[in-house]
């Protein structure tokens, strides 16, 4: 069980990625931002979660929709927002912007385009771990569309008969673009899948970011003494379109006011004032929050871009 | 007959309209092509006329959509198919580069795979490396495949409509920029043969040779250069494979300069192709070395001052037949 101070840290983590994403969303409108980006608003207890449940030295792997897993393994939101702005600056020198977004020294192995591309690299940085004899692991983000690619199942077999260190976190958030789950899978549960390749699997509510982390401390725990991968699935929702463009024309709006009711972070608010955090407490890190973003704001507005020159260097290592 | 102005998107979803009334053995398959519409809209309203069975919604499973088409295609159907960024064209290479294009040969010219592969290519959408790229000349390398890239709304619909006709699987190369783009288009069915270019704008001191989002910057390059007392020929390759050399050729000997822009990186591309061909077949008529003008070395960058170097914008060609005819 997490302390009261984890805990804390964990309403502050997710209330930060929520703060992070409204702002982005904000600057995009004022085309300070541009592109594509995908936001992780409702979903950030699986984030906080997840990450929650790992040391600072082991390795994650995020997706396209990867703020939350970048800023929940540490990451400087001023730096990421810089990336969001094409900064130099930034995480990837803005070279990569939002869906690329990587802080390797954090041991965030980066997002990705190409949905489930990210779950092979994600068994082999946990054969490295294992090769180089660490007790690292691997926690493996990807959506529940991610789960129906080749690379997937490829992976995760791999993986299962290689007994990496690694933890596939399946966000099932019920779409994929616009594909309902219910459509693109013949079963119930995306844990289900698990017994296909012999590891373990299972579901949590998504929505709990203390549920969340139980799963994965276990998980994690059997992935660092030798017991090979688990699959989990984290039940959750998407509060936005997929994308900056997206109407939502395959969802109700009753479906999505439904699942907001569920906030993720008004559930742990409520929990902590529960166990007896006052309002005064958790208004100050909230405060705290907004500061941190304002200067990311700031940090990114003011920052250069890089030369076509210093771009070119980078294609190659020296 | 009158003509209308549509946009590309517009062209290639009549394309695909008319041809799914026309032949019930036409159907499309992909990501979010139904109620979605397609990630840029050009699939909007076809779930509704033709239904789940005939508009295929598929999971994220780029290999298993390029399969089945190929499957289909085997028995008797005639699918189109659409990968959502040409990127994700790695994800079916084996499908596309192993299976579709080899299978009629290998097989003893006993088995016809009559499908259309649809995709995007290009920068330009702040999208950076994973759905910016333009990786059509990878495919035109391998025999078997058919390749096509239009300009227009027009030659989009006409050339789309041929390619679901053709017994042969075609890539069908589309622009993200082009997709707003308008243009006039008859009311009556038409084609565009596979495999014919097309002169754009006539000029009598260089040979601008491109396809796809390059020929609209030709044009406005021809324009821009014609100000300044250049005469540039734009010449839109319109199928990448089967290529037009003959058209190729004639311009050539008229022109004796040649430019071939593009907009992959420019090493080891399709342009180079071009190139070859015009040394190879009319070297004693060029007054000066073939020109490529391709992308940067590097992957899509996502800042957009990068991304726009990325490429050859207008000014860009601009100044290179400036310092190739001066
Ligand atoms: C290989 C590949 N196919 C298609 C896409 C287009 N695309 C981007 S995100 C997405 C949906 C991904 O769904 P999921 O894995 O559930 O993640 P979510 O967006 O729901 O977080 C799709 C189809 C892509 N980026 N990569
Ligand atoms: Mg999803």
């Amino acid at each position: 069980m997490p302390t009261l101070e984890e805990k804390m840290q964990m309403f502050y983590t997710m209330y930060l990625i929520r703060r992070f994403e409204e702002t982005a969303e904000e600057l995009y409108m004022e085309g300070k931002i541009w592109g594509t980006f995908h936001l992780y608003i409702g979903e950030e207890a699986v984030a906080v979660g997840g990450c929650a449940a790992l040391r600072p030295e082991d390795y994650i792997t995020s997706t396209h929709r990867g703020h939350g897993h970048c800023i929940a393994k540490g990451a400087d939101v001023k730096r990421m927002m810089a990336e969001l702005m094409g900064k130099k600056t930034g995480y990837c020198l803005g070279l990569g912007g939002s869906m690329h977004i990587a802080d390797v020294e954090k041991g965030n192995l980066g997002a990705t385009g190409i949905v489930g591309s990210g779950i092979p690299i994600a068994v082999g940085a946990a054969l490295g771990c294992k090769l180089m004899h660490t007790d690292r692991v691997v926690l493996c983000f990807f959506g529940d569309g991610a789960a129906n690619t080749g690379a997937f199942h490829e992976a995760v077999n791999l993986a299962a008969v290689l007994k990496l260190p690694v933890v596939f976190l399946c966000e099932n958030n019920l779409y994929a673009m616009s594909f309902p789950t219910r459509k693109s899978f013949a079963v119930q549960d995306i844990a289900e899948r698990a017994a296909g390749y012999g590891i373990p699997g299972v579901a949590v509510d998504g929505m709990d970011v203390l549920a969340v982390q139980e799963v994965v401390t276990q998980a994690v725990a059997r992935a660092r003494n030798g017991g090979g991968p688990t699959l989990i699935e984290a039940k959750t929702y998407r509060f936005k379109g997929h994308s900056k463009s997206d109407k939502n024309v395959y969802r109700t709006k009753e479906e999505i006011k439904q699942w907001m009711e569920r906030c993720p972070i008004k559930r742990l608010e409520s929990h902590l004032q529960s166990v007896g955090v006052s309002a005064s407490d958790l208004e100050r890190l909230k405060q705290k929050a907004e500061e941190e973003i304002k200067e990311a704001v700031q940090f990114g507005l003011t920052s250069e871009e890089l030369s076509l020159e210093e771009a070119r260097r980078l294609v190659y290592a020296e | 007959m009158p003509n209308k102005t549509v946009t590309y998107a517009e062209a290639i979803r009549e394309a695909l309209r008319e041809e799914m009334r026309r032949d019930p053995a036409v159907f499309l398959i992909g990501e979010d092509i139904g109620v979605y519409g397609g990630a840029f809209g050009v699939t909007q309203g076809l779930i509704e006329e033709f239904g789940e069975e005939r508009v295929i919604d598929t999971p994220i499973s780029e290999a298993a959509i390029a399969g089945a088409a190929i499957g289909a295609s085997l028995v008797g159907m005639r699918p189109v198919a659409e990968i959502m960024f040409f990127d994700f064209m790695t994800l079916c290479a084996d499908q596309v580069v192993n299976q579709a294009a080899k299978i009629r040969f290998m097989f003893g010219g006993k088995a016809k795979v009559p499908m259309v592969l649809r995709s995007p290519v290009g920068s330009g959408t702040g999208a950076a490396g994973h759905h910016s790229g333009s990786l059509e000349s990878w495919f035109t390398h391998i025999p078997g495949l058919k390749v096509v890239a239009p300009a227009t709304p027009y030659d989009a619909k006409g050339l789309l409509k041929s390619a679901i006709r053709d017994d042969n699987p075609v890539l069908f190369v589309e622009h993200k920029l082009l997709y707003r783009t308008k243009g006039e288009i008859p009311e009556e069915d038409y084609q565009i043969p596979i495999g014919k270019g097309e002169i754009k704008h006539q000029g009598k001191d260089v040979t601008l040779i491109a396809y796809s989002i390059m020929v609209p910057r030709s044009l406005e390059a021809a324009k821009i250069l014609a100000q300044q007392g250049i005469e540039a020929e734009v010449l839109d390759l319109r199928s990448l494979r089967p290529l037009d050399e003959e058209l190729i050729l004639q311009s050539v000997r008229k022109t004796n300069r040649a430019m071939v822009i593009y907009e992959p990186s420019k090493f080891g591309a399709f342009g180079a192709e071009i190139a070859a061909l015009i040394m190879e077949k009319a070297f004693d008529y060029l007054d000066a070395p073939v020109i490529r003008l391709g992308g940067e070395e590097m992957p899509p960058p996502y800042n957009p001052n990068l991304e726009k170097k990325l490429v050859p914008q207008v000014e860009d060609i601009v100044r290179s037949v400036r310092e190739m005819v001066i």
